[in-house]
């Protein structure tokens, strides 16, 4: 069942209360849990590996050691840290191509994530997908996609088979604000009502709502801006949660999780967050948006919040706020050196993986080449 | 003549063709307020307003079919595909309405409409943002399929593509935007189902299209210099009309050719190339037809895997040795 028309009325959209983001939408959620300080000591660790990873990857881009498409999660850090902070053996995390903090939250290996950015054959996916599809199966991540809206029917198919198989096991299906306007995203989403009704659905959508899709605001991109709605036609209830704030999107996950997994029917959180980084690290272009605007939301910054709260509350000092950040520096830095000194891909890797088994892509090779 | 480059003098004809005729409009995601993520629709949006520049959602098979209605009730929309890749999502419009509505209303309707934007490969964006899709859209009849390389052409093919009554699907060499070449500054429009002669010789015959071109040039360059051998390159330019005459004219001189590809060797262009010559041209072949192609793997990320997927200079000057009976 929907969130009553009432509710919607009073919240916006969703069951979210508490101070408006920036742009006048409604975030936040309800009291935020009381983490103790080395919880939130090690939440921020996490944010922070995501953040000095991003900017790493960035700088790389720039130097041409890395190619293609680099879409970094900066700003973002505190979503998918929160929820995959409910993340249990078993589940699954699908997302597009802004993927690499969910294969650093995952606990994929930051070498072989940069050195897959680097192109090396010591990569994650051997050097053969890039920035835009890290997966990591044995974590549970089933890849980073490229066509936008693509991967959302597949993890709702993800959702069905884990129920077919008997496990208690959810599927956490991320996408963006600009996704939820393509025809997958609409098909995929009335599968999931549709077969959640016989608990066939443990899918938990994750709109990571950055206010842009490329240079594209929500506004002009929908006459219906309250993205959660949109999943009111499928019969799927949803809520909104300050996404800058990692507090408020752990207690929002543990609740979200808890009913998909007991239930076995989707659920959606539209998380309000904000992209500071260009779309990709080769836009420069931000004529869309104004400098105003970045600085407003960066007052929100989720790892500032983390850290006036480690610091207000004693749980730490700049000293140890320091000797962290030079910790996680040098954990980045070791990754850089790895995927610098890392070989190529060997050239018959180029082959490999068509099909099942090399026979087999050797049938449909040319005679005569 | 004044130099411009690709990109500019495809919004040359993109500005002049909206200056002339009403009826054009554009569509298309970030090709507006953001001036398009590659710049072609830059300044459009000022000059001719929202109404006319229409950003769209990511909904490429909702906008492109609703061009499609635009198109039936005598728009003419010019569709941005930010990449072709993302044209999956819109290839049930183009080839279920857009290709057919002509022939299943009895000519009732036409569908007016042009489809465009980058395609191809070779900046490592791997396999779901690397395709090569003139084949693909070439095999449906009620489709014009072009590829143009210089920016002579693609100024006046792209003039021919929005006063074509029919739907175009324009195939830009979106790696070459930046390059340079003469356009003149009087109208003039450059006809579909005409090739190219690239390169004139008297040896060998290289065909292929987009940026592959340059490629044969390049390897034309190295033949004459290294072992005088004189090739010549024919730019298909238009895959649907596909223009037999020019290419059987040259190999009747030169008794040899190569067919190369970006795209995947089975069901692609170059084996098109190859039957048309053994169709009309068998009795002046002096070697059987070669074709170079991509690997037959989806494209890989890392650049020497990337690499190796295309074709390379040394492909092409292998396969033409084999030709000229030259091998080792
Ligand atoms: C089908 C498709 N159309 C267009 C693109 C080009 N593109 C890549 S990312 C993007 C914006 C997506 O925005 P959103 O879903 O909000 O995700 P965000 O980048 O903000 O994380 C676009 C248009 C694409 N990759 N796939
Ligand atoms: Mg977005």
């Amino acid at each position: 069942m929907a969130v009553s028309k009432e509710a919607r009325d009073k919240t916006g959209g969703g069951k979210a209360t508490g101070a408006a983001s920036p742009n006048g939408q409604q975030p936040a959620a309800e009291q935020t849990p009381d983490l103790g300080g080395e919880r939130l000591l090690e939440l921020y660790r996490k944010m922070l590996l995501i953040r000095v990873f991003e900017e790493a990857t960035q700088r790389a881009f720039r130097q041409g050691k890395i190619g293609g498409y680099l879409h970094v999660y900066i700003g973002q850090e505190a979503v998918a840290t929160g929820f995959l902070d409910a993340y249990r053996e078993g589940d699954k995390v699908i997302t597009a191509y802004r993927d690499h903090a969910h294969a650093l939250l995952l606990g994929s290996d930051p070498n072989a994530v940069m050195a897959e950015l680097y192109g090396r054959g010591t990569g994650i996916v051997k050097g053969k997908g890039g920035s835009m599809h890290l997966f990591d199966v044995e974590r549970g991540l089933m890849g980073g996609y490229g066509i936008v809206g693509g991967h959302i029917p597949l993890g709702v198919g993800m959702a069905y088979a884990l129920r077919y198989e008997g496990t208690e096991g959810i599927v956490q299906l991320y996408l963006g604000d600009g996704a939820i306007h393509n025809g997958a995203y609409h098909e995929a989403a009335n599968l999931a009502g549709l077969w959640g009704k016989s608990g066939m659905n443990p899918t938990l959508f994750i709109i990571e709502n950055n206010q842009y899709g490329m240079g594209t605001s929500v506004e002009r991109a929908t006459a219906m801006t309250d993205l959660g709605a949109k999943f009111d036609s499928y019969g799927i209830e949803h809520e909104k949660v300050d996404g800058m704030d990692v507090a408020a999107v752990i207690a929002c996950a543990r609740r979200a999780t808890a009913r998909v997994r007991e239930t076995g029917r989707p659920y959606a959180v539209e998380a309000l967050t904000y992209r500071t980084a260009p779309h990709g690290a080769a836009d420069i272009k931000e004529s869309y948006r104004t400098r105003e605007e970045i600085n407003q939301w960066r007052q929100r910054d989720p790892l500032g919040l983390v850290e006036q709260r480690l610091l207000d509350s004693g749980a730490a000092d700049e000293g140890r706020l320091g000797a962290l950040r030079d910790e996680v520096k040098a954990r980045v830095d070791e990754a850089v050196r790895f995927a610098d000194e890392s070989p190529e891909p060997p050239l018959d890797e180029l082959h490999t993986d068509v099909y099942a088994d090399v026979a087999a892509q050797q049938e449909t090779e040319p005679t005569h080449a | 003549m004044p130099e411009l480059t690709y990109r500019n003098a495809l919004r040359a004809a993109l500005t002049e063709e909206m200056a002339r005729d009403e009826s054009v409009v554009l569509l298309g995601e970030d090709i507006g307020v953001y001036g398009g993520t590659h710049l072609i629709t830059q300044g459009l949006l000022d000059r001719f307003g929202a109404k006319r520049v229409i950003d769209t959602p990511i909904a490429e098979g909702g906008f492109t079919g609703a061009a499609i209605g635009m198109a039936m009730l005598g728009l003419r929309p010019v569709v941005e595909m930010m990449t072709w890749n993302f044209s999956f999502l819109a290839s049930d419009q183009i080839i279920q309405n857009a290709a057919k509505l002509r022939y299943f209303s009895g000519g009732q309707v036409g569908v007016p409409i042009v489809i465009r934007g980058p395609n191809g490969g070779g900046v490592q964006l791997s396999a779901q943002h690397t395709h090569s899709l003139e084949n693909l859209y070439g095999h449906f009849p009620g489709l014009k399929v072009v590829s143009p390389v210089t920016p002579y052409d693609v100024k006046g093919m792209m003039l021919t593509a929005i006063r074509d009554p029919d739907p175009v699907i324009f195939l830009e060499a979106g790696a070459l935007y930046g390059t340079k070449g003469e356009v003149p500054e009087e109208e003039y429009t450059v006809p579909f189902g005409k090739a190219r002669v690239a390169r004139e010789g008297k040896d060998v015959t290289l065909i292929s299209y987009g940026r592959q071109v340059n490629l044969l040039l390049r390897v034309a360059e190295r033949l004459a210099t290294e072992e005088d051998v004189q090739a010549e390159v024919i730019d298909l330019r238009s895959i649907r009309p596909f223009d037999e005459e020019t290419i059987v004219a040259s190999v009747k001189k030169t008794n040899r050719a190569v067919a190369v590809q970006e795209q995947w060797r089975f069901f692609g262009v170059a084996s098109e190339v190859a039957a048309v010559i053994q169709e009309r041209a068998f009795d002046y072949l002096d070697a059987p037809v070669e074709r170079v192609s991509g690997a037959e793997v989806p494209a890989p990320y890392a650049r020497n895997l990337e690499e190796a997927a295309f074709p390379s200079e040394q492909q092409v000057i292998d396969a033409a040795h084999r030709v000229l009976y030259r091998e080792g």
